[in-house]
This record gives structure tokens, sequence and C-alpha cells, in this order.
């Protein structure tokens, strides 16, 4: 649903599915030249998961890439993530259009 | 993931240069990506760019896939590259979707079925979006096929979602098609679209395993008998993706094929009215956006066409007005 709002707000979304390793997602991200990932998550797996990408990102060079996450979970969770680099993250219950419009605030797409 | 579609110049560089490729070199796979961007947005340096790139590199095989929905087309996408790494190919796979007329934003789903192979460096995948690109979509598919060359991939798989036109675009490109279909879905080949059956050099039944299998199989080799004028039939393979199973004997007709293709004065022909295409539709696209151009600038002009309601009447003095001034003027 979150992808399909992207969309019609004018960019290109690329789903890599679920159980995708951070490794793979960086892939895709570089082999897509992609200037965003979103990571949406409902395991409470963000604490390993989303520094493992940033980690990730590092690695290949490519911490100009923007992240930003989706899902449940604490709010002191939220400002470590932020700290380690995420660049925002939507708490469930955030109306869609606030999402969009971040992003559209961040790279101004065409439309 | 997401990437911004800006309009215009959101290019990160200014012209097409040796050094600007070979920064891109060093950066492997997001190189090409990046270059592939450039191609994608219509860049006044891209054709420079796939130029420096490709130079030397030799033409890569091109295989087009396309089916409906629910063929088991990406899963045997998938299946293909794994046959064609055990041979020892550096594949690319190129997904194509088309984009949403409304917005310009895509959805490009391809890329889950695929992402088993996102850590071999051996392959790359790449989803393309139609932007409305200067001669629409084959010119686009065609620089990236000659980019992801450039990069040593020396086979590359089309695929298609089977919306739009893509898949009549990716057989005019590929040179050999399979069209994948697979049973369960009622009677099968009935739900292909119109002229989409024809296109095949290879018919893939897939999910083979599956009850209708039979049936569906003894249809498509009525079909193949009633296609009239043909040097060769297009040969019927079965496969169960999932498995593996068949994808080898797959692969050996598309090498078939290939060699068919080689063998037979058509090839030149079709080669050369490959080219002949392309270049037919970029003029036609450069044509359509300097026509644009002028009617936004000529008022007398439009407000002629508006009360004349004839567009076949300005046809004449738009056509005179359209004038060459460089790859700039494709913008």
């Amino acid at each position: 649903m979150v992808a399909r709002s992207l969309r019609d707000a004018g960019f290109e979304v690329i789903y890599t599915g679920l159980r995708q390793t951070p490794a793979m997602v960086v892939e895709a991200a570089l082999q897509e030249d992609a200037g965003v990932i979103g990571l949406s998550l409902h395991s409470g797996a963000h604490m390993t998961l989303i520094p493992a990408l940033l980690q990730e990102l590092r690695r290949r060079d490519a911490e100009d890439i923007v992240v930003f996450a989706g899902g449940i979970m604490p709010a002191a969770d939220v400002a470590e993530l932020k700290a380690l680099g995420v660049a925002e993250v939507f708490t469930p219950g955030t109306p869609l259009a606030a999402i969009t419009e971040w992003l559209r605030s961040r790279f101004g797409p065409r439309g | 993931m997401a990437k911004p579609l800006a309009a215009g110049a959101e290019s990160p560089w200014v012209s097409a240069t040796p050094e600007l490729v070979a920064r891109l070199r060093s950066e492997g796979a997001r190189g090409l990506a990046r270059a592939i961007s450039a191609v994608e947005r219509g860049d006044a340096s891209a054709p420079e760019l796939v130029r420096l790139i490709s130079a030397e590199a030799p033409s890569p095989a091109v295989v087009g896939l396309t089916g409906a929905p629910g063929s088991g087309k990406s899963s045997l996408a998938g299946a293909v590259v794994a046959e064609l790494r055990g041979r020892g190919h550096r594949v690319a796979v190129l997904a194509v979707d088309p984009s949403s007329p409304f917005s310009g934003g895509a959805l490009l789903g391809d890329r889950i079925r695929l992402q088993r192979h996102a850590q071999d460096e051996g392959v790359y995948i790449r989803s393309l979006a139609a932007r409305g690109h200067l001669g629409g979509l084959s010119p686009v598919i065609r620089d990236a096929i000659r980019l992801v060359a450039g990069f040593g991939f020396g086979t590359v798989i089309l695929e298609t979602v089977g919306v739009g036109q893509s898949e009549l675009e990716v057989a005019s490109v590929a040179e050999t098609t399979i069209v994948v279909l697979a049973p369960g879905f009622g009677d099968g080949i009935q739900l292909m679209k119109a002229g989409v059956m024809e296109i095949a050099d290879i018919y893939c039944l897939n999910k083979a395993d599956l009850s209708g299998a039979d049936q569906l199989r003894g249809d498509l080799r009525g079909f193949i008998a009633s296609l009239h004028k043909r040097p060769w039939p297009p040969p019927l393979v079965a496969t169960v993706a999932t498995t593996g199973q068949g994808v080898g004997d797959l692969w050996e007709a598309v090498e078939r094929h290939r060699a068919q293709l080689a063998d037979f004065p058509e090839a030149e022909g079709r080669r050369s009215k490959r080219l002949c295409d392309e270049a037919a539709e970029l003029v036609a696209g450069w044509a359509r956006l300097q026509a644009g151009r002028i009617l936004r600038e000529d008022s007398s002009l439009r407000q002629e066409l508006e009360a004349d309601n004839d567009p076949q009447a300005v046809l004449a003095r738009l056509a005179e007005r359209l004038r060459w001034t460089g790859p700039g003027g494709t913008r």
C-alpha cells in the first residue's frame, strides 16, 4: 500500500520482498541506482537488521543512499536508529501522505 | 526502495568523458546502474556515454521472455539465470515494466523473484521503466543492452510483465523470444493478448507438472501447426521452473535458434531491420519533441490549428521547420 502511494506520488518503487538479508537489499539498491531505501519491519528485529543494513551501506561506499523505516517500535529505538543514520522513522498510523510528502520534500520529484 | 523521477536535468555529470567511464567502471554494478539511469532520463550526455562504454564490447545474446501474469515467467527467468551461471555465462536481466501513465511512477515487482541471485557478481538485475523517453521504450532497452555488454555481460534476458505494449517491443529487440504459458487458467492460449502468441520463437510450457498441462500442450501443438510461412516451426519446451526441470532443454532450444539465425541470410535481414527500426524511432521521437516545442512557441500556428481543427493542414509547415541542431536538441 505504501508502495502504491509512492508510485502515485511519482517515485519508482522496487520491491525486494520479504526475508532479504541486508546485503541483498543493498546490492539491489546499487544495481537499480536507487536513492532511497524504505524498510517496513514487523518482526521486532529492527534493532539488528537496520544497523546491519547501515553498516552494509558503509561497506559498499553507498552512504549517500537515504534510509527510512516504518513499523512498530518504542520511541527509544527510534531515537537510537536516527542517531545511527536512519533519516526518518514512521510509526504505524502515520498517514501515507506524510511519508510521500517527506520524500517529496527531500527529493522533489516531478508532479 | 525508491528512485525520484525528477524532470529534466538531474544528471550527476555534465558530459561523457573517458574519465567518467573509468570512474563508473570502478564502481562496478553501481556504475553500470548510474549509466543506465542516464539513458532512462534521456540525459544529453547519454548517447556518448553509451558509445564510450560499449565500444569494442561484443554484442551480447539477447533473449526475450514474455508471458501472461501467472505463467511463472519470473521464476523461469531465475531458473534460466541459474542454468546460465552453471554454464559460465555472465547474465544481465532487464525487467521491463510500464510506467503509470498518470504519475510517471512504476511498481517494479519482478525483482522479488530474481532476488536469489542478488549476491552473484556475475548477475546484474535491473528494472527498466518506460518513461515516455524519446522514441519510446525500445531505445532505452537497446542502450541498456549496450551498456551491460560494455560491463562484460554476454547474455541478456529481457523480461516483461505482460501489460501494455512491452511484449511487442521486447520481441522487436530480442534475437530469440520465448513466450511462456502455464496450465490452470482455463483456456491458456485464448488468454494471451492478440499478437503475442505470434511473436514466439520458442513456446515454453511452464508448470508442466500441473494438471491441464497435457491439454495445453495439445492446444499449443495445434496452434503451432496453424502458423504459416515460417522457415522453421517454433519448438515447444516443457519446464517446471521451480525445480529447474526442462530449463536446460529450454536453453538448448535458444542456442539452436541462434544457430539457425546465424545460418540463414534472414538473420542479417532481421538485424538490419532492427537497426533501421531503431534509427527511425529515434528520429520520430526527436521530431515529436521538436513539433511540440514549435507549437508551444508559435501562437499563430496554434490558433490556426485550433480554428481549423485539422492537424494535417499544418503538417507541411511544421515539418519544414524541423531542424537538427545537435543532440542537445533532443531534450
